[in-house]
This record gives C-alpha cells, sequence and structure tokens, in this order.
C-alpha cells in the first residue's frame, strides 16, 4: 500500500533530501513504524518517549489534521497523502506553560 | 534598540546574516502587530525558492489568541503552506510579536521553531510609539541575531 509523504526540511536530513517518500500502514502508527525502517530515528521526530505526537509537529491525512482522525490511530488507505510540518508556535509565555496549554 | 536600518538598494536578496525586506512589508507586519496588541500577532512573508527576498506578506490568525502564546492555526497553516508550494515559494520570513517584552526570542519559540531556511522575526509593542525589530536566525536550538535591512521598492530596481 502506497502513501505518500511530504516531509519538511527540517527532517530532510533523514531522508537523503527528499521532500516526499513513500510509506506503507493501515494506520498513522504503522505508516510511522514504516519510514522509521526506511529513514532511522524519524520517528523519534514525530513522536514522544511516551508515544504520543509530538508536539512540534502537524500531521495531516490529506485536508484533515490528523488530532482530529484518532491521531495515531487515524486509519490511511491506499493513496492517501500524508503532509508533515513543523507546528509555527511560541511566544514570550514559558515553554512549560505553553506545552500545557497546547495539551499536547 | 533597534537594529533596523535603512539600507543600501544595492543589497537585494539576502546573505551572511542579514534580512534584506522591503519598508512596505515591515509597516504591514507593525500595522498587524499594532491591531493585534495586546495579543501576539503572527505571519509569514512568503519568497520565491532559493530568492531569500520576502515578497508576499500573510497575516495569519493567532490560534491562541493570547497575549504570552501564538500558534497557526493547524489548517490555516497546511492551506497557506500547499498555497507557496504551488507557487514555487518558501516561508523566507516567520514574524510573531511580543507585547510587553522584548523583541527577541523566548525559550519558547527557540523550542519551536522548525523552519531552519527562515528569518525568525520579532516585533515587540511593549512601547507604544516605537516599533522594535529584530531578525534571527534559530537553528538547532542557536539563535543568531542578524541585520535588518529595510529597503524601498521605489528606489530598488
Amino acid at each position: 500500500m502506497a502513501i505518500e509523504v511530504r516531509v519538511p526540511t527540517i527532517l530532510r536530513n533523514y531522508t537523503g533530501g527528499a521532500k516526499i517518500v513513500e510509506g506503507a500502514g493501515d494506520t498513522l502508527s504503522g505508516l510511522i513504524d514504516d519510514l522509521d525502517a526506511k529513514h532511522n530515528g524519524i520517528k523519534g521526530r514525530l513522536i514522544t518517549a511516551e508515544g504520543g505526537l509530538h508536539r512540534f509537529v502537524n500531521i495531516y491525512v490529506n485536508d484533515e489534521d490528523v488530532r482530529f482522525l484518532g491521531a495515531l490511530e487515524a486509519k490511511l488507505n491506499d493513496g492517501d497523502s500524508i503532509t508533515i510540518l513543523p507546528a509555527v508556535a511560541g511566544g514570550a509565555l514559558g515553554f512549560a506553560a505553553a506545552a500545557a496549554l497546547l495539551g499536547r | 534598540m533597534c537594529l533596523a536600518t535603512l539600507g543600501a538598494t544595492k543589497y537585494f536578496g539576502n546573505v551572511n546574516g542579514v534580512l534584506t525586506i522591503d519598508s512596505s512589508i515591515v509597516r504591514a507586519i507593525v500595522a498587524h502587530a499594532r491591531r493585534d496588541h495586546p495579543d501576539e500577532a503572527c505571519g509569514v512573508v512568503a519568497g520565491p525558492l532559493g530568492t531569500d527576498v520576502p515578497a508576499r506578506h500573510i497575516p495569519m490568525d493567532n490560534a491562541a489568541r493570547s497575549m504570552t502564546f501564538y500558534e497557526f492555526d493547524s489548517m490555516e497553516h497546511l492551506r497557506v503552506w500547499r498555497e507557496m508550494d504551488d507557487n514555487d515559494e518558501e516561508p523566507v520570513v516567520i514574524y510573531h510579536s511580543h507585547t510587553a517584552t522584548e523583541a527577541y526570542p523566548s525559550r519558547t519559540d527557540v523550542s519551536f521553531a522548525g523552519e531552519p531556511n527562515a528569518h525568525y522575526l520579532l516585533v515587540s509593542t511593549r512601547e507604544p510609539d516605537s516599533d522594535e525589530i529584530r531578525s534571527f536566525r534559530i537553528v538547532d536550538g542557536v539563535v543568531t541575531e542578524e541585520e535588518v535591512n529595510i529597503v524601498d521598492a521605489t528606489v530598488k530596481s
């Protein structure tokens, strides 16, 4: 099952500079495991040590934010297009408070 | 301290720690920051891929609507990034305002900075009568300040 994954600049050091890679999986979690097997280390940039989606990235399935599709359990189909974008956030607030506010 | 200077017109494009940006775009960014004050304002200036020239100002919603935090709305973020992709553009400048503190990246800003090729422009609106505008590169958690070279489009050719 081929799923197109668009990789942001900051993660292209894991993909040999490739902007678009292919992966496979029935769920986002499965896809990320497959990507990590091909592009060693990329999983650690997407998923926290606790096993949740990293707060620093947004992941989209086609036109939807995966957080509205069940996050890591989001179901994927052949031909889906995944986009990974680094979250754009920040501000004067302290980091711990910001993370708590984001609830991620 | 304000590092923004009126630059010589020959500097078109950015090399070695300079953000060269049109005065009309700077004015639009400051106006956006003043309009949203005391909440933080945020946005992007897109430019043609590989040129490092900020050309198209895109004010973004601060989904957090906060005085101390900003976050792009995730759907607007996707839409704007796709639009840039379709236009062969990239985010040359990512800007936001600090409304009660200096225009210097906070720890939160550094933690989130995920566009290594972007100029991170900060505007402080804490003083009602003067604007503090500073620009930084943030790569792998390292903040490097750069000069802001404001040019006038009417004499740029």
